[in-house]
């Protein structure tokens, strides 16, 4: 019974979590523009797809810049985190609140705070603004990935590893960032995560010139979301979808590492 | 070693300072001037874009942005909180697979989500065509509050789960033996052990869902239908139409602080919870 | 004699299929110390939490006081446990933790106040009312998990392995007031340990377990003395076992020489196993004077005594021995008809971890 009370609640759960997204799946494959009825199976969206140089545009846009920024913050939050994790106590302390404000902030004031800046030094809003504003967000979350794994780290294995000759580089090359390697996944993992479904600060940083499909979705919102974005959207969500599930087979642990 | 050690993270501080510091200032700067924006020397004290917040027509909008945040979150937090325990208790094999499918659907693009909603929740949409069928009244959701409410519950609910869990999950076994050991039953385990254990995760779920919350334009954009416009589309609007940066710009400073004082209040509940 | 208080019938609980309990039956009586001793997988905690009500057993009964309590829930069972770490609340002080079974009863505060005091006394802490639980030592810890189970006044304490996780001076310390403690609320402890020294310091009774079958069950004198077989012999205390065969009566026969001894009841040329612990090896400098005759081989100061490893064609004996004889001397070893233990031939070799 209790047993029972519990299954069914889940699925309510699931059925809340998933009806949204089933939905747009199933519109995908509608040949009714309309959003409220069916009007038979198609895979004219698919189609167009491929022809719509606007989505097209948008999705390179996005997953452009979901890499850049991915790369750009990993590396640069990696060797900050090793950084900070040397620092005394005090600056540590005053880096690690200044790093915290980007996470903490609402998304909204992040983003105006930006935009209000290049506009302020006459940037103009475009690519490169909504790269530097990706970066921004992206690379707090980087460090706060790594610098757990840094912290757990034998502070005398860097040591050792120079106690038997080897340059601190090289320590750090073969000795640490294997160790931490976990942790830059995880953080290059959310950087990706969190660029590539932004809305709110690229609204405020990418200007007219520039789309990402978050833009453009919401500009397509309230008329109307061309059912080829629905097409997109289920490519791409079930390309994850395949992604995660062939990882959970291999191992266990990439899943956690996802998680 | 130590000392050459933490130069890297010099560079890393003067692009926070540039990139993270500079623009908030500027935020605060604009909201207590009054001016051209585009010309600092024209630029002079005034608390003008404060008053103006005072005014009742935004004083409703501020207190109706917390208002919603706030009955989502308790939303959130009574249908979070039960699926995180069974999540917690479910045999260590099928946990992570069930956790797997309460962030799946945060892979799909988050204002396309809210846009299925619509469609769910439209005056002809899915959900009424199903009341229909049923030969049922159909319902006034969209667009409403109800419907901005819905569509904050549903993008944030993983967020109250996710906390909870990792704390519950981590409660040592025995220490709930422990409890049944000494004379308390299920019911009692809970409101005297497990929940007060859980009071972390509780508190940063409710952060991490109220603040999102309080702070959004989207949901309220899409399925309120500007009806009842929140703090976050006031913010919009002076920065993307109305080009009032002074007024948006206290808006937002309103925002962080209010984000602020409710986090602070958390975090003493998180201390107190977790040590009376 | 103190009438019964717990009875284990035929108790049984598997694992996927592996049998943790196999079918032990056990009796406890009032007020007695009882020791569960094994190495680790032997089922010893697995028969405690039974008892305790955290695992229900697949078959087998356990009754309490002559009533059956395999479907009561630990929070209805008059027994309470000390677990292997303590498990204290982190979010309770130690005031708190240790009234944490009377608030559950609703008990009056002022009589809280009086029990939970004199608990405090009980162990040592007055003083330390309150403190968190993670600012503790790991022996004060120990007394606050004691405390929070004997405020109850259960009729039967179960701890597991409570004394594992402290070194060994502040072990052997607790030993000495868990003792002390156990007499003066005059209540049945039940103790899981896999340290044999623990078992024989502490208890009335030791039963020895491993594979999830109780081995042999006795005072520490018995099982010290007289294991029953080769698994007890060599998990208690060191040992040398020997194969031999039981010429008759009082007459057993190893390493070539015909020994006498005071076990009877086998059959003749019997195969059975004999025990001799180290210190039962006497050792003397002439050859000629001891019943078996060997070479030093090894030399080693324990502080109290030497141990000596006496090498010969069947095999190497270990002595123990306050006098040394260097490496390479030859010696003979007497052996008094006493100090051998006859047991029965195990089917099974011996296995220890």
């Amino acid at each position: 019974m209790k047993k029972t009370m519990k299954r069914l609640y889940m699925g309510l759960i699931f059925l809340f979590l998933y009806a949204p997204i089933i939905l747009l799946i199933v519109y995908s494959f509608n040949s009714s523009k309309s959003r409220g009825q069916w009007g038979g199976f198609t895979l004219k969206w698919y189609a167009d797809l491929f022809q719509d140089r606007q989505i097209k545009e948008a999705f390179i846009y996005t997953i452009v810049i979901a890499v850049l920024a991915t790369i750009i913050s990993t590396i640069f939050g990696t060797i900050a985190a090793i950084g900070i994790n040397n620092m005394r106590r005090f600056p540590r302390k005053v880096t690690l609140n200044l790093n915290n404000l980007p996470v903490l902030n609402p998304d909204i004031v992040t983003g105006v705070a930006l935009m209000t800046l290049f506009i302020s030094v006459n940037l103009q809003l475009g690519f490169m603004s909504m790269l530097i504003a990706h970066i921004v967000f992206c690379t707090p979350f980087v460090i706060l990935a790594v610098l757990p794994k840094l912290r757990q780290l034998n502070p005398h294995l860097a040591e050792a590893a120079m106690d038997l000759g080897a340059k601190p580089s090289y320590a750090l090359r073969k000795v640490i960032i294997p160790q931490i390697f976990p942790g830059i996944v995880s953080g290059a993992l959310i950087a990706f995560t969190l660029s590539i479904d932004d809305f709110v600060i690229s609204f405020f940083t990418a200007g007219t010139q520039v789309t990402n499909l978050s833009i453009l979705i919401y500009s397509m919102a309230k008329r109307g979301v061309k059912p080829s974005i629905n097409a997109l959207s289920t490519i791409m969500f079930l390309a994850v979808l395949i992604l995660l599930l062939l990882i959970n087979r291999k191992s266990d642990k990439g899943e956690e590492l996802l998680l | 070693m130590r000392r050459r050690m933490k130069l890297l993270a010099y560079p890393y501080s003067l692009w926070m300072a540039v990139f993270v510091v500079v623009p908030l200032f500027l935020v605060f700067l604009y909201s207590i001037t009054k001016g051209d924006i585009h010309d600092f020397s024209t630029l002079e004290f005034s608390l003008d874009s404060y008053k103006r917040v005072a005014e009742p027509l935004f004083l409703k909008v501020i207190g109706n942005s917390f208002f919603l945040a706030l009955i989502s979150t308790v939303f959130c937090f009574l249908l979070g909180y039960p699926v995180a325990m069974i999540i917690a208790r479910t045999n260590q094999k099928y946990r992570n697979k069930l956790l797997m499918f309460i962030i799946i659907p945060m892979w799909m693009n988050f204002l396309l989500r809210t846009y299925a909603w619509m469609a769910i929740l439209s005056p002809n949409g899915v959900l009424n065509r199903f009341l229909g069928v049923l030969g049922l009244a159909p319902l006034e959701i969209m667009p409403g509050q109800g419907a901005v409410l819905i569509g904050m519950v549903y993008n944030f609910l993983p967020f109250m789960i996710l906390p909870i869990y990792t704390v519950l999950v981590k409660i040592d076994r025995s220490l709930l033996e422990a409890a049944d050991d000494l004379g308390a039953n299920k019911v009692k385990t809970f409101f005297r052990v497990v929940f007060p254990l859980s009071i972390p995760g509780v508190v940063s779920g409710i952060t991490m869902v109220f603040m999102p919350a309080v702070s959004t334009f989207v949901i309220s954009g899409l399925l309120g239908g500007g009806k009842t416009p929140l703090i976050g589309d006031l913010i919009e609007q002076q920065f993307m139409s109305d080009r009032n940066w002074h007024f948006g710009s206290s808006l937002s400073i309103i925002l962080m602080v209010m984000i602020l004082i409710s986090m602070a209040v958390m975090s003493r509940m998180d201390r107190k919870g977790s040590s009376a | 004699m103190a009438k019964n208080l717990i009875e284990l019938k035929n108790l049984t609980k598997s694992y996927n299929g592996l049998k943790a309990v196999d079918s032990i039956s056990l009796t406890i009586r009032e007020k007695e110390f009882v020791t569960l001793l094994g190495p680790s997988g032997c089922g010893k905690t697995t028969t405690l939490r039974m008892i305790g009500g955290f695992e229900d057993p697949d078959d087998g009964q356990i009754l309490f006081e002559g009533k059956l309590l395999n479907d009561e829930p630990p929070y209805k069972r008059n027994v309470n446990t000390v677990f292997q770490r303590y498990a204290l609340f982190p979010h309770m002080n130690v005031y708190e933790n240790i009234a944490f079974g009377l608030r559950i009863k609703k008990m009056a505060a002022d009589d809280i106040k009086r029990k939970v005091e004199r608990m405090l006394k009980l162990v040592d802490l007055v003083g330390f009312d309150k403190r968190d639980v993670d600012s503790l030592s790991g022996g004060q810890q120990q007394r606050v998990a004691i405390a929070r189970a004997l405020v109850n006044e259960p009729k039967v304490l179960l701890l597991d392995e409570p004394l594992g996780a402290l070194d060994l001076k502040l072990r052997k310390e607790m030993q000495m007031e868990l003792l002390d403690m156990q007499r003066s609320v005059g209540i049945t402890f039940i103790y899981v340990t896999h340290d044999q020294e623990e078992a024989l310091t502490m208890s009335d009774t030791i039963v020895v377990m491993n594979k999830g079958v109780i081995q042999q069950v006795g005072s520490p004198q018995d099982i010290y003395n007289e294991p029953v077989n080769r698994f007890v012999a060599d998990f208690i205390g060191e040992s040398n076992i020997i194969e031999a065969n039981m010429i008759e009566d009082l007459k057993v026969r190893f390493d070539g020489i015909t020994f006498d001894c005071i076990d009877k009841g086998f059959m003749d040329n019997e195969p059975v196993d004999v025990v001799i612990r180290p210190e039962d090896l006497v050792i003397v400098a002439n050859p000629s004077e001891g019943q078996i005759q060997g070479t030093v081989s090894s030399v080693v100061f324990k502080g109290v005594h030497y141990e000596m490893f006496v090498a010969n064609d069947h095999r190497e004996y270990m002595v123990h021995s306050t006098i040394m004889f260097p490496v390479g001397t030859d010696v003979g070893m007497n052996i008094s008809p006493m100090d051998i233990q006859v047991m029965k031939r195990g089917e099974e070799p011996c296995e220890e971890e």
